[in-house]
């Protein structure tokens, strides 16, 4: 199952115009766990889907909010506005993240269930 | 001394907010009122060209309630990053919207202005002394990138805001300032926990974004007490939960448990949100730690260039199969078309392919056919003529570029407009976004005061 599927929310920013994070929202607390054990959300899958350096990957759980924050480099190897950028604001850089599959028998996020929480 | 309280009426001003909040917001007797007015959100065309990123109309519909409002009960409005980013083309911007407005209502106050423009040889002087280090990725500064800079403005923190309002100001205009300070200055000054005051003005600078439902274009209302404090939005219609309080911390944020700020490190690891029965919320625990050296952050754009751009649909699907081969075609009898005129180096040309890879260009790993692809052909040039000349010869080659297996031998491209290319301006980029070390913080925020 894709990491969309799994996240309630799944939401990319700017943390300044050189710097992208990426937020993992999650409602249920034995999904959230249950992904923070799976060694395929490691700053070298993440290097590799965004094409930059393993080394400047960071991933943080915020265990009190059940979230996974991933921040790394720009990855279209533009600061935010400058010539070659594609997402001034980074609000569009959750892929190719999104579509990583983590191999989980869990059920999909009912729409309702996302809707409560999309509002963050 | 028990509490303090401020109210945040919107997330920035100029993104409006509801008059009814900041009516209910003024009956909880606040302290102060303080207000973001700037971003590096927008990207670095604002600081390089010191326009406003928001209209002049809207921003006085913004600041004219608060400063009305902060007037009639006599308490200090504090305006940070005032008319975009913050320079002093920004800043004598906003403060000719001001006045304005207080010489049209009849409105007097001790003013306070605090500038933020820092002189380059200041820059070049750090380097050399190696008191320059990089903020986020932006990676080493060079002589030459400070030289092609063209504005350099610092991120003022507490102290010179401190010192506005130890002088009596009423109101703060504040160039390039962090968004703690705004909210944060006042508390400290009287003595408040800066741990305490510092997160609490996190929280509260994008007004009720750490509601539900969220907005940036909403008042809320926060009260710092000795050990804690607590926010709750002043509309009814929305609420704060320990869940959207915390959540708020990770926003735009590298680090969900700490942040920096000019003040230290703000620890939030052991911090308790609790929930209270009228939609608001209180916050304990949060720690600061003193940094080991005193560091400005320095924000400066560059001018790269100008820009020229062309909007087409493609439908065809034999098109949409030899899209790249169209596109090294293109590029090549373009570049020997206008080499007479401009060096391949001196220009840039780019297609970005919405439908296929627009927004992930080469990290896009789908591999859907789309039918029909959303083409737009950019180039920046030195001069907006040579990037207008560009983009008109692109478009037209492209038009009719042939390529193998084609059947729509009368055009490729779909415009939607008459004229079909469109000239985009000056070209930024960030090309100072670093920490500077320094002595004396004073003499880079002088402030100056006037009565109005």
């Amino acid at each position: 199952m894709r990491l969309y599927d799994l996240a309630n929310v799944i939401r990319s920013k700017n943390a300044g115009p050189f710097t992208l994070t990426v937020d993992l929202l999650f409602e249920d607390d034995s999904r959230f766990q249950k992904i923070l054990s799976y060694e395929i959300l490691s700053p070298k899958t993440v290097a590799e889907l965004y094409d930059v350096r393993p080394e400047d990957v960071t991933i943080h759980p915020f265990e009190s909010v059940k979230a996974i924050k991933i921040t790394l480099p720009r990855p279209c190897k533009a600061s935010s506005g400058a010539p070659g950028d594609t997402d001034v604001y980074g609000s569009s850089q959750h892929y190719p993240l999104a579509d990583l599959e983590l191999h989980l028998s869990l059920p999909k996020i009912p729409s309702s269930c996302f809707l409560a929480l999309r509002t963050f | 001394m028990k509490s303090i309280t401020f109210v945040s009426p919107c997330g920035m001003l100029g993104y409006g907010y509801p008059l009814e909040s900041l009516e209910s917001a003024m009956a909880c007797k606040p302290d102060f009122i303080g207000v973001d007015s700037g971003s590096t959100d927008p990207g670095p065309f604002y600081l390089g060209t010191g326009k406003s990123f928001v209209h002049p109309l809207q921003l006085r519909r913004d600041l004219l309630p608060l400063l009305q409002a902060s007037r009639q009960v006599g308490i200090p409005l504090i305006i940070g990053t005032a008319g975009g980013s913050g320079s002093n083309k920004n800043l004598d911007f906003f403060l000719d919207i001001l006045l304005q407005a207080a010489k049209e209502n009849d409105l007097h106050f001790k003013l306070a202005v605090i500038r933020s423009e820092i002189e380059k040889l200041v820059v070049h002087n750090a380097l050399e002394e190696d008191r320059i280090s990089p903020c986020g990725f932006s990676g080493p500064l060079s002589a030459s990138a400070i030289t092609e800079t063209n504005r350099i403005v610092g991120q003022m923190g507490t102290d010179p805001i401190i010192a506005a309002l130890e002088r009596g100001a009423d109101v703060v205009v504040a160039g390039r300032c962090c968004d703690t300070a705004i909210f944060s200055a006042l508390p400290i000054m009287r003595g408040f926990d800066p741990a305490m005051s510092l997160h609490a003005a996190k929280i509260g600078e994008c007004g009720t974004l750490c509601a539900t439902p969220a907005g940036a274009n909403d008042t809320l209302i926060c009260t710092i007490n000795q050990d804690s404090f607590h926010v709750v939005p002043a509309n009814p219609d929305r609420s704060c939960t320990p869940e959207t309080v915390a959540a708020h911390s990770l926003y735009e944020q590298p680090n969900p448990n700490c942040f920096y700020e000019p003040e230290g490190k703000i620890d939030l690891s052991d911090c308790d949100f609790t929930a209270d029965d009228r939609r608001g919320v209180t916050v304990r625990g949060t720690r600061l730690v003193s940094p080991d050296k005193q560091t400005v952050k320095l924000e400066g754009t560059a001018l790269r260039g100008y820009r020229a751009i062309t909007i087409a649909g493609i439908r065809d699907e034999k098109c949409i199969e030899n899209i790249d081969v169209i596109e090294a075609n293109v590029r090549q009898a373009v570049q020997q078309n206008v080499r007479s005129t401009i060096k391949e180096d001196e220009y840039s040309l780019r297609f970005i392919r919405y439908g296929l890879d627009g927004v992930m260009g080469k990290l896009e790993r789908s591999t859907n056919k789309p039918h029909e692809i959303g083409l737009l052909i950019e180039a920046i040039a030195p001069s907006q003529e040579l990037a207008n000349m560009i983009v008109g010869l692109t478009r037209s080659t492209c038009l009719h570029q042939h390529f193998p297996g084609r059947k729509t031998t009368a055009g490729n491209l779909a415009f939607p407009f008459s004229p079909s290319d469109f000239q985009g301006g000056e070209v930024w980029e960030f090309s100072v976004y670093h920490l500077m070390e320094v002595q004396d913080l004073d003499s880079l925020f002088p402030v100056t005061f006037k009565e109005i």
